[in-house]
């Protein structure tokens, strides 16, 4: 997605000659949006697999500390960032929320992985939320199974052009009257009440699923134990398929 | 037995109350979503109620319903930190099953990749100890920075980093790359002037010693009792590790030694770890040196079903596969009926057995204690809630 950037007004050629004479002329939108985008605090949070990656781009090698991100912060009070990184289970996904909830302003969220996008690899698991974009607004999807500590640095380079396009006077958490609390849904006896968050996110009208990936293949329920102690009647042997006769 | 070892005061006879607290299931030390339900008396700890489940991604029933080989990836996510031993479990169970044979350049590459993943484990949580201890991601930095040249490694062989669903039944998916051999036997050259470096810093640190010692002391009896393995179990004197007990593979090929702790706390759990990456350097030695330069990577039998996995159908039967994992013993038990799906899948996670102590190491200490002794029972949540 492309985001417009802040344009000054000012000549670039004046800017040149007023910077050799040592004065920087700047909008307040750019100097504020510049402190923001590079000190970033993300909450210190990880669900699953995608956490380990995470700690590896906070590490030497990739050193997250680079983009002014370094910072992880155990609070949700004091961060600005929630990177979702990990499963989101039905009993999870209230507890996400919640924390959300408690961030300050203004608050970001990266969904890292497949699971917290859409189920992932898990999304024909009965305990699996098929994405945290169902409770929660989203700035950043980032797909991968975990996503490499490459591509979560390419995440927050995209949120920065986001928070670079942000301004002062129509960002929403100085207007009036402003809600980016949602409720937080419960745990039932059959999953998650409700199931969505319908000022968020609503289902789709036509299941593409279907168009790509053609039907899917149904096992069918297995009712019959097999016999252990029976003698066997195949020999113990896997068996190749057998070469077809043209 | 541990009644005597610790006095725990009756809260009723005093005029305090007891508080109760919950850490967890976001908290920066409970090692994922893990949430724990603290009784305090003051600041020790009077009960301690592990709540499980925040990660529970339903592996078990979803491998009920897909084919055998569809569930290797699978494998992977369970433990995140060492998915090539998953891998090895999950392989070796089902060649039990369908009664395969491995050839013996597959077999020495699945022992390297085995033994590289215990590397990584054993360091990273390390690593994480310490920083539960309150030395914050120094040593962590130091951890994960030789974690990454072994990563290095596995993508290059598997082409992931983390998830590398890279055994196959009866073999391995491809062969190792041109020089591959070359840049592992680099990184284990290089690796035990680490281990000195790392050791340097903390075995005689005397913070850590202070920490450690005499803190969550897990005697050899109850350990048996409760079924504890891996490191934990060996840390208490116990001698016990399933390459040895069951000389699964090729393992009796090896000279490798077992390291045993003495008292069975926090810090013989953490020294037993670092004994074990020296023995696995050995066990990798000598794996490099006999490693056959050429030969088959999968056995013939499996050839047919490389491209087609779902004919593969094992015959009616059950099986039990294991491997000493790096947190424990690993098991799958898988049950055919005949078709392309397992009839019952299981998976004995050592993490979920190692866990189950946890209230009997923590009852007496104090809460910061409490946060310690999880670390060194390194459970990671992906396996404990399956």
């Amino acid at each position: 997605m492309a985001f417009s950037k802040n344009q000054s007004e000012v000549d670039e050629g004046l800017k040149g000659e007023l910077a050799k004479k040592g004065v920087v002329v700047t909008t307040i939108n750019q100097l504020y949006n510049w402190g923001r985008q590079s000190s970033i605090w993300p909450m210190q949070f990880g669900l699953a697999c995608c956490a380990i990656e995470m700690i590896a781009t906070a590490c030497a090698r990739y050193d997250i500390a680079r983009f002014g991100a370094e910072l992880f912060r155990p609070s949700p009070r004091q961060s600005d960032l929630m990177i979702v990184a990990g499963t989101v289970t039905k009993k999870m996904a209230p507890q996400v929320v919640r924390l959300y909830n408690q961030m300050a302003e203004p608050k970001y969220v990266i969904t890292m992985g497949a699971c917290s996008i859409a189920g992932g690899p898990f999304i024909d698991g009965y305990n699996v939320l098929r994405g945290i974009d169902r409770y929660i607004p989203i700035d950043v999807h980032l797909p991968g199974c975990p996503p490499r500590p490459e591509a979560l640095l390419y995440g927050l380079m995209e949120l920065q052009k986001k928070i670079q396009s942000q301004e002062i006077e129509t960002t929403e958490w100085y207007q009036k009257g402003m809600k980016r609390e949602y409720p937080v849904p419960d745990f039932g006896p059959h999953g998650l009440v409700p199931k969505f968050n319908p000022e968020v996110w609503q289902p789709r009208e036509l299941d593409h699923r279907k168009d790509k990936y053609g039907e899917p293949i149904l096992i069918g329920r297995k009712t019959k134990a097999p016999d252990l102690d029976a003698p066997l009647a195949t020999p113990p042997v896997a068996q190749p398929p057998k070469p077809q006769t043209a | 037995m541990m009644e005597k070892m610790f006095e725990v005061q009756d809260p009723v006879n005093h005029d305090t109350q007891t508080l109760q607290v919950n850490i967890g299931p976001q908290h920066p030390s409970t090692h994922g979503v893990f949430r724990m339900n603290v009784v305090l008396d003051g600041e020790t700890v009077v009960s301690l109620k592990p709540v499980m489940g925040y990660l529970h991604r339903n592996h078990e029933q979803i491998a009920e319903n897909i084919s055998y080989t569809a569930s290797m990836p699978y494998t992977d996510r369970l433990d995140y930190f060492n998915s090539m031993s998953n891998n090895f479990a999950w392989a070796l169970a089902v060649e039990k099953l369908a009664n395969l044979d491995v050839p013996e350049r597959a077999q020495y590459i699945r022992v390297i990749m085995a033994e590289l993943t215990r590397l990584v484990n054993h360091v990273s949580v390390i690593g994480f100890l310490l920083n539960d201890l309150g030395a914050f991601f120094t040593p962590v930095l130091y951890a994960f920075r030789e974690r990454e040249k072994i990563l290095d490694i596995f993508e290059e062989v598997s082409g992931a980093r983390m998830m590398c669903n890279f055994l196959r039944f009866g073999g391995i998916k491809r062969d190792l790359p041109a020089g591959t051999l070359e840049r592992i036997k680099e990184v284990i050259q290089n690796f035990p002037k680490f281990l000195d470096e790392f050791e340097t810093l903390l075995t005689k640190n005397e913070i850590l010693c202070m920490r450690c010692q005499n803190v969550g002391v897990l005697p050899a009896e109850l350990a048996v009792n409760a079924s504890i393995t891996g490191p934990m179990l060996r840390a208490s004197g116990v001698n016990y590790d399933v390459r040895k007990a069951d000389k699964y593979s090729i393992y009796d090929r090896f000279d490798f030694k077992i390291p045993l702790g003495q008292t069975g706390d926090v810090y013989d759990r953490y020294y037993c770890r670092v004994l074990e990456m020296r023995e696995s350097l050995k066990i990798l030695q000598q794996a490099l040196r006999d490693i056959p330069v050429t030969g088959e990577i999968i056995s013939k039998k499996m050839a047919p079903f490389v491209k087609a996995p779902r004919n593969f159908k094992p015959p009616v039967g059950e099986a039990y596969g294991r491997v000493e994992a790096p947190k424990g013993e690993l098991g799958f038990y898988v049950v055919s009926d005949g078709t392309p799906q397992p009839w019952r899948y299981h998976v004995r996670a050592p993490s979920l057995i190692n866990l189950t102590i946890l209230e009997d190491l923590c009852i007496g200490h104090k809460v910061a204690d409490a946060i310690v002794i999880l670390g060194s029972i390194d459970i990671v949540l992906g396996e404990v809630d399956h």
